[in-house]
C-alpha cells in the first residue's frame, strides 16, 4: 500500500477471516428469513413504518475522465469529441429548473477531469451558494483525490476549502467493492481501499456527512462483498459520519463489461439484507430503483431498506448503459404506500421535511435562510 | 452461527397479531376462509404470507420448480370483444388496419420453430373471430399433432370454447369433444378476468360469465382435459372480488380436481380504454401485490397441484423472487409473446431454456422441466 499524495494513507489491517465467514454463510440462508432479521433490524434502526425520498438532480459537471473504469458507459477521455464541462450559468439554470420541482438539493458529480483545478470547485460553489442557493451534495471520494492531487494539497485543506467555499455533504460513489483485489480489476486507475476510507474520514473530520455505496455483481466474491460492508461499518465506528448505505448492482450494457451476468433479484435481496445485519450503525439503508426496477425496489422495502433514494431528475452515468427508470414523483409515493409505509420527502441528512418546521441542517444555505 | 436459524415449519413468524391464527390454521394444515385470506391481502406483512405460502408449497412441490419449453401462438387479433373488454389492447375489430387472421400454413410455418428446439408445448390463444369455424381449429390442432407428434397441444379459452359452439350452433361440450379428438391435451384458464358481477361489468361487459366459464372448465375436466385458471388483477377489483373469485375456482377443483395450476395475471393498463379511463396508463402493478396475489392464492387453493408466476407480466426479477413466496411454475420460454406487449410489456418477448434453469438454481431450488401434464420429461438438471 503506497502512501497517498495527502500523506494520510495507512495499511489497512485485515478482516477477521472468521468473521468474513460467518457472514457469508448468511447467503445460504432462505430468502424469507434473510429478509425477516434485516426487516427486525431495520425497525430498531429506523423505526416508524416510514420509508423516505428525496426530490433532488444530479447535475454531470462534466464527463471528461482519465480512469478508464471498465464498468463505465459515460466518461470521455481527455480530447474526444464528446467531452464536455458545464458553464456555471448551465449549472445555474438547472439548478433553477430542479428548484421549480421542489429539489431540496443537487447531487454533483463527474468525471475525473485533470484540467480542473481547485479553484474551478470552489468559484462554481461560490457561484451556486450566491446565485442558486441550495444544498450541494457533491464530489466523491476519487474526486477529491483528484482534486487534491491536481492542486498538490493535503485532503483535509482541500476538502476544508470546499466547505468553505459551500459544498454540504459528499456522496458515496466510487467505492465500487472495497476490497483492492477487486479494484485492481475493475478499476484499476481508480483510489484504493484505504484511500476511499481515509478520504471519507477526511470528510467526517472535517464535520461533513457522507454516505457510502457498494457497487456489486462485478464478479466479486460474496466475501468481497462482506469485506466492504465490515469496512464501512468500522470507519462508521470511528466518525459516525456515514448517513446511508447504499448498494446497487453493475448494469454492463456498453461498458467494457458487457455481457457480465446480471446479478439476479434473490442475490440482491440476499446482498441488501445482508449489508443490513452487517453494517448494524448506518441508519439509512436505501434501495436501488434505477438498476433493480420499481417493483423490486418495493419488495426490498421489506427486506430491509428504508429509504427509495432519489427522484433524480436527471441521471446520466446509468441511463447511459440503457438502464432507465426515472420515476414520476406520484408513482414513487404510490410504490412505498402500497408497501406498506408512510412516503416521507427527506433533506440530504434524511430528516423528514415536515411543513411548516424550519429545518437547518448547518449548511450555508441553512444557515442564510435562519439568518433571513 | 451468529443468528438462530428455524429448519421446520413457518420460516417467518407473523409480526401482526390478526395473523397468528391464520398462520396457525397453515401450520396444522387446514383451509383459511375467505376472511383470513382478505386479512392476507390487506396486511403490511408481507414475508409472513410468503412464509405461509413457502410453507403450503413445500408440503405439495418441496424444492422443485417446474419449467416448459413452450411456445406461444395467437393466430388471429380480430375479435368481437374488441369494445367490450375494456382492458385489453390486442382485440381488434376485422377491418382494422392492424387485424391479422393467420392461415393453417402460416401456424405451421410459425410452429416450424419448435423442430429444432427442445418445445414440448403449443399454447394457442386468440380473439373471438366472427367467421373462424371449429373446423380451423381441429384441423390446426391435427397438423400440429401430425408434425410435431411429442408436443403438447394447449389450446383455447374457455371464452373461445364458448364462442366457438355459438358460431357452430353447438354446445360447448360437443365442441371440446371434438378439439379433443383432433388431439388438444389441455386447456389454458385465460379469461376468467375477476367473476364478481360488478368489476365484470366494468371491464368486461358481456364477456362469458362467471358461471359459464366454470361450466365450460367443468365440462372439460369430466372430459378428462386437464385446464388452468387465471385471475386479472391490479384494475377496479378489491381484496374481497380477488378472494371471492379464488373460492369459486376452489369449489370448483373440490367437485372435479381438473385444474393443474393457478395463474395470476398482472394488467397491463397501456393502449387500453380501461386505462385511458382511469388515467394508468403507464402504471404497473407493485411487486409486493404481484407477490401477495400470487402468495395468497397458494395458501387459498390449497388442492390445486401447481402456481404459475407469469414472467412477461411481472419481469423476470419479481418471477423469480415469487420461488421463494410458494410459486413452483416458472412458465416457459414462450419464444414469441405478443398479447401483453401490445399494452405495454417490457419484458423480454421469450427468454432461453439455460436462463430458466439458472434463475431457478440461483434461487436455490430444483429445475425440473415438464410438459403440459407437468410430467418431469428427463431427470432434474443438477448444477
Amino acid at each position: 500500500m503506497t502512501a497517498g499524495v495527502s500523506g494520510l494513507t495507512m495499511r489497512l489491517a485485515p478482516v477477521a477471516a472468521a468473521e468474513l465467514t460467518e457472514y457469508a454463510s448468511l447467503y445460504d440462508w432462505p430468502l424469507l428469513e434473510l429478509g425477516a432479521m434485516a426487516n427486525e433490524r431495520a425497525q430498531s434502526a429506523a423505526p416508524g413504518g416510514m420509508v423516505s425520498y428525496i426530490v433532488d438532480r444530479n447535475i454531470n459537471y462534466t464527463n471528461v475522465c482519465v480512469t478508464d473504469c471498465s464498468f463505465c458507459a459515460f466518461y470521455r477521455r481527455p480530447g474526444h469529441a464528446e467531452g464536455y464541462v458545464l458553464s456555471n450559468e448551465q449549472i445555474g439554470a438547472k439548478i433553477e429548473e430542479a428548484k421549480a420541482i421542489g429539489a431540496v438539493q443537487i447531487l454533483m458529480q463527474g468525471g475525473h477531469n485533470p484540467y480542473l483545478k481547485l479553484d474551478y470547485y470552489t468559484g462554481l460553489l461560490d457561484y451556486i451558494k450566491t446565485h442558486h442557493p441550495i444544498h450541494v451534495h457533491g464530489f466523491s471520494a476519487s474526486e477529491l483525490d483528484i482534486i487534491a492531487r491536481v492542486h498538490k494539497a493535503d485532503l483535509g485543506t482541500v476538502i476544508g476549502e470546499l466547505k468553505d467555499a459551500g459544498l454540504d455533504s459528499v456522496p458515496g460513489a466510487g467505492a465500487e467493492i472495497l476490497v483492492d483485489d477487486v479494484r485492481d480489476r475493475i478499476a484499476k486507475k481508480k483510489i484504493g481501499t484505504a484511500r476511499w476510507l481515509d478520504i471519507h474520514r477526511a470528510v467526517h473530520e472535517q464535520g461533513l456527512l457522507s454516505s457510502a455505496t457498494m457497487m456489486f455483481g462485478a464478479g466479486e466474491s460474496r466475501k468481497d462483498r462482506v469485506e466492504h460492508m465490515i469496512r464501512v461499518r468500522d470507519l462508521q465506528r470511528e466518525t459516525e459520519g456515514f448517513t446511508a448505505f447504499i448498494p446497487w448492482t453493475l448494469q454492463s450494457d456498453g461498458t467494457e463489461m458487457d455481457g457480465a451476468p446480471e446479478t439476479t433479484a434473490t442475490e440482491y435481496l440476499k446482498t441488501i439484507a445482508i449489508s443490513r445485519l452487517v453494517i448494524d450503525n448506518v441508519r439509512n439503508l436505501q434501495v436501488s430503483y434505477v438498476t433493480q426496477g420499481p417493483k423490486v425496489a418495493q419488495v426490498a422495502l421489506h427486506f430491509g431498506c428504508n429509504d427509495f433514494g432519489s427522484l433524480m431528475m436527471e441521471e446520466n452515468v446509468v441511463s447511459a448503459t440503457g438502464t432507465d427508470f426515472i420515476m414520476p414523483r406520484d408513482t414513487l409515493v404510490r410504490f412505498i404506500e402500497e408497501a406498506g409505509f408512510e412516503a416521507v420527502p427527506r433533506y440530504q441528512d434524511y430528516s423528514p421535511i415536515i411543513p411548516d418546521l424550519d429545518w437547518y441542517c448547518g449548511c450555508r444555505v441553512c444557515m442564510d435562510r435562519r439568518d433571513g | 452461527m451468529i443468528f438462530p436459524r428455524k429448519d421446520e415449519g413457518l420460516c417467518v413468524q407473523p409480526q401482526s397479531v390478526e395473523l397468528l391464527p391464520i398462520a396457525e390454521k397453515v401450520e396444522a394444515g387446514e383451509r383459511i376462509s375467505r376472511a383470513d385470506a382478505i386479512s392476507l391481502f390487506e396486511t403490511d406483512d408481507l414475508l409472513a404470507v410468503g412464509g405461509m405460502a413457502d410453507l403450503v408449497n413445500r408440503r405439495l412441490n418441496g424444492d422443485r420448480v417446474f419449467y416448459v419449453a413452450n411456445q406461444h401462438i395467437n393466430p388471429t387479433n380480430v375479435c368481437i370483444l374488441n369494445k367490450v373488454c375494456v382492458f385489453c389492447s390486442y382485440g381488434v375489430r376485422p377491418l382494422a388496419d392492424d387485424a391479422y387472421t393467420m392461415t393453417l400454413d402460416e401456424v405451421f410455418a410459425e410452429a416450424e420453430a419448435a423442430r429444432f428446439s427442445p418445445t414440448r408445448e403449443f399454447h394457442i390463444v386468440g380473439g373471438l373471430h366472427p367467421k373462424l369455424p371449429l373446423e380451423y381449429y381441429t384441423d390446426m390442432i391435427r397438423g400440429l399433432k401430425e408434425r410435431h407428434p411429442t408436443v403438447h397441444v394447449k389450446a383455447l379459452t374457455a371464452v373461445e370454447i364458448a364462442h366457438l359452439a355459438r358460431v357452430e350452433g353447438i354446445e360447448t361440450r360437443d365442441v371440446l369433444r371434438e378439439l379433443l379428438n383432433a388431439g388438444l391435451d389441455a386447456m389454458p384458464g385465460g379469461g376468467a378476468e375477476v367473476f364478481s358481477p360488478a368489476v365484470r361489468s366494468t371491464i368486461a361487459d358481456r364477456k362469458l360469465a362467471a358461471d359459464e366459464w366454470l361450466q365450460v372448465h367443468r365440462e372439460a375436466h369430466e372430459l378428462g382435459i386437464p385446464t388452468n385458471c387465471t385471475l386479472l388483477y391490479g384494475h377496479v377489483e378489491s381484496a374481497a372480488d380477488r378472494v371471492d373469485h379464488m373460492l369459486m375456482l376452489r369449489d370448483l377443483q373440490d367437485e372435479t380436481g381438473g385444474f393443474s395450476t393457478f395463474i395470476p395475471l398482472a394488467w397491463h393498463p397501456d393502449n387500453t380504454a380501461l386505462g385511458r379511463e382511469m388515467g394508468v396508463e403507464g402504471n404497473r402493478t407493485g411487486g409486493v401485490d404481484d407477490l401477495k396475489a400470487l402468495a395468497v392464492g397458494r395458501i387459498l387453493l390449497d388442492s390445486v397441484p401447481h402456481i404459475k408466476t407469469h414472467w412477461i407480466m411481472v419481469t423476470t426479477k419479481v418471477s423469480q423472487i415469487a420461488l421463494s413466496f410458494g410459486v413452483d411454475d416458472l412458465e416457459g420460454t414462450v419464444v414469441l409473446e405478443k398479447v401483453t406487449h401490445t399494452a405495454g410489456a417490457d419484458t423480454p418477448v421469450g427468454l432461453d431454456l439455460n436462463e430458466i434453469v439458472e434463475l431457478i438454481q440461483d434461487a436455490g431450488k430444483t429445475p425440473v422441466e415438464r410438459d403440459s401434464l407437468y410430467n418431469p420429461v428427463h431427470e432434474p438438471v443438477v448444477a
